[in-house]
């Protein structure tokens, strides 16, 4: 297997020919990315940054959503829209299953432990898919009113790009909903913060962490059906965005859903930029970000307290 | 309390270590006809040695170790293309290229904890391998590097096809570079290191001077990784622009788990055991080999413990407990 650093390779969707146009096309595109990546991600910020689980395997949930949500609609004729919830349910089934089986025995050991455990499931979920779909690129054929461009205050925004930022807003609001305002959101906030007075207190640590990982791995799977478009799919899937998952955490901190958001639509727009106006630099702007982001401030953007 | 530093000690090379060396000199013998195999089983375990170092001495979480590799991969390449065959000074100059590459990067890799340092190493790969891709006009991109012409060895022997002057060149480089990181280890600086990986905080209180020495033994780490790089570039006389690639620092670190990490010889049996396993395994098929990878990394995390190396010393050391047994009992 040789993964392509190259990551998504995005189409600017403004054919306009101004500079404005051509500037609001990569913003727009940018900011539809980045969504993508904070829907992915924002599991990962979950595991990695709360519970402090170094889960490089992260991108095999969105690639297994990807998968089905493409299986779906090729073989059984399933509606994009119909499919997506699918990808959710099976991404978080599988989280939850691995969590039992697996994750679950890893968090109290080292680090390198970790890694070694995720990078062997990276591994044979690549070798999985590879044998069961084959090394290519799946296309995914989108439903009539999602695919083709509308016209938007003189520029041509393309639908599906406008359907993604919508779905990732209405994501973001319902997580921050269930996160500050429910009992369960309060529960994982405590679990976060201290498991030991959480556990004496009545809450069932265990219990809280396995759904909130769950959602986590659900959230990814969407975002991998949701990106088959943008981010395309194929085996290499997870290895070759692995990087932007960890710096969406790593740059966005945990102690918010903003951090990660902002984070994640930061990278989104620097990366398609930078691969519009100077492509001879390629994915070298993103690695060279993430580098000094992490220096500069290795608690990431949005600290905690 | 095994006496820290001790020089006797220190020197001492017991028999089961003269035999290991002693088997590998034989390979010339021993298996003439898959010189250039374990030519690249050395290499390998020679970058899984610098690799022992930073993470399993150091306890530095890495996973970019190819970066250094792959610059002294380039470094021996570009000198020979470009009329410097000679290949000692191609070592050399490969060896201090890496060294300044680690120097420069430690001090982003020390400041972190682990998962900043694996993030810091991950980039500082990637930035390379995007480097070595963008500058296709010097690297040759994904074509590689190709037209290396090497000199003579020693002015003496040239580089055949069967490989073995190749064998005898990995097999010298990395027994001496195995006994300068073995009297290393041993010495008061190896001891320290070790004190950090366990419980860094302690160390810095004793007065132990805990990033200056990280950033030494990096840079001492990435010298070997670039001249385990600058071997694979000279006897095979090619370099791809896959010596930068992730996987590559994936596999070391893999290599150096199999066999055990922190304890010299775990990078050398781990590089051998997974050499092997990958040319069995993908003349089978090259997917079921990243999927038995993948299986076998989880098997070890979850059951063996140590590696290769370490079930050995826990076998030996039942097999001495039962030994005794017997003995007690009448």
């Amino acid at each position: 297997m040789r993964a392509t650093w190259g990551g998504c390779e995005p189409v600017p969707a403004a054919s306009g020919t101004s500079m404005i146009a051509s500037l609001l096309g990569v913003l727009f595109d940018g900011l539809a990315y980045g969504m993508l990546l904070f829907l992915i991600s924002v599991g990962l910020s979950v595991t990695l940054g709360l519970m402090n689980f170094v889960n490089l395997a992260h991108g095999a949930f969105g690639m297994l959503g990807g998968y089905l949500c493409a299986l779906a609609m090729a073989r059984w004729n399933v509606p994009f829209l119909a499919a997506l919830p699918a990808a959710f349910a099976a991404a978080a089934l599988a989280g939850l299953l691995l969590e039992r089986l697996l994750y679950r025995r890893f968090y109290r050991r080292s680090h390198l432990d970790q890694v070694l455990l995720t990078i062997g499931l990276t591994f044979m979920s690549i070798a999985a898919a590879t044998f069961l779909f084959g090394p290519q690129q799946q296309a995914l054929r989108l439903p009539e009113s999602l695919s083709g461009q509308f016209n938007a205050l003189g520029v041509d925004l393309n639908t599906y790009r406008m359907f993604l930022l919508a779905v990732g807003l209405v994501l973001t609001a319902a997580l921050t909903l269930v996160l500050e305002r429910t009992r369960f959101g309060a529960a994982v906030r405590a679990a976060v913060d201290n498991p030991r007075v959480a556990e004496a207190l009545g809450i069932r640590v265990g219990l809280v962490f396995q759904i909130a990982f769950a959602a986590g791995c659900g959230l990814a799977g969407l975002g991998g059906a949701l990106g088959v478009e943008v981010l395309g799919l194929d085996p290499v899937f997870p290895l070759k965005y692995m990087v932007y998952f960890l710096l969406v955490v790593a740059v966005g901190g945990t102690s918010t859903l903003k951090g990660p958001l902002y984070a994640a639509l930061l990278l989104g727009v620097a990366d398609v930029a930078g691969k519009y106006y100077i492509p001879q630099v390629g994915a070298f702007i993103i690695y060279a970000m993430m580098v000094i982001l992490l220096i500069v401030r290795p608690q990431g953007l949005v600290s905690r307290s | 309390m095994i006496a820290v530093g001790d020089p006797s000690r220190a020197a001492r090379f017991p028999w089961e270590e003269g035999v290991f060396w002693l088997v590998l000199a034989a390979g010339f013998w021993l298996w003439p006809k898959h010189l250039a195999l374990a030519g690249h089983v050395l290499i390998a375990g020679l970058f899984a040695l610098s690799y022992d170092l930073i993470l399993g001495y150091a306890g530095i979480l890495s996973l970019g170790h190819a970066a250094y590799f792959g610059l002294g991969a380039y470094t021996a390449g570009l000198l020979a293309q470009h009329g410097w065959g000679e290949p000692l000074s191609g070592l050399l100059a490969a060896g201090c290229c890496a060294a300044l590459a680690g120097f420069l990067t430690s001090f982003l890799v020390v400041r972190g904890q682990d998962l900043t340092r694996l993030m810091v190493t991950t980039a500082i790969g990637l930035l390379l391998f995007e480097l070595a891709n963008r500058l296709s006009s010097v690297t040759g991109g994904v074509d590689g590097l190709l037209g290396i012409e090497m000199a003579p060895l020693l002015g003496a022997f040239r580089f055949d096809i069967y490989g073995r002057t190749a064998y005898g060149y990995c097999l010298a480089v990395t027994f001496v570079l195995f006994l300068c990181v073995r009297r290393l280890v041993r010495s008061p600086f190896g001891w320290s290191l070790r004190g950090m990986r366990d419980n860094p905080g302690r160390m810095l209180a004793l007065g132990y001077p805990v990033p200056h020495r990280l950033i030494a033994v990096y840079s001492v780490s990435a010298a070997i990784a670039g001249i385990a790089g600058a071997l694979l570039a000279q006897t095979t006389q090619f370099v791809s622009i896959d010596v930068f690639s992730f996987n590559r620092s994936a596999e070391v670190m893999v290599m150096l788990i199999v066999g055990g990490a922190g304890v010299l010889y775990g990078g050398l049996v781990g590089a051998a055991v997974f050499t092997l396993a990958y040319h069995y395994l993908s003349s089978l098929n090259p997917v079921y080999w990243q999927f038995w990878l993948g299986a076998f990394l989880i098997a070890i995390v979850l059951f063996g413990r140590g590696g290769v190396l370490g079930a050995c010393v826990r076998i030996s050391r039942m097999w001495r407990e039962r030994r005794r047994e017997p003995a007690a009992q009448p």
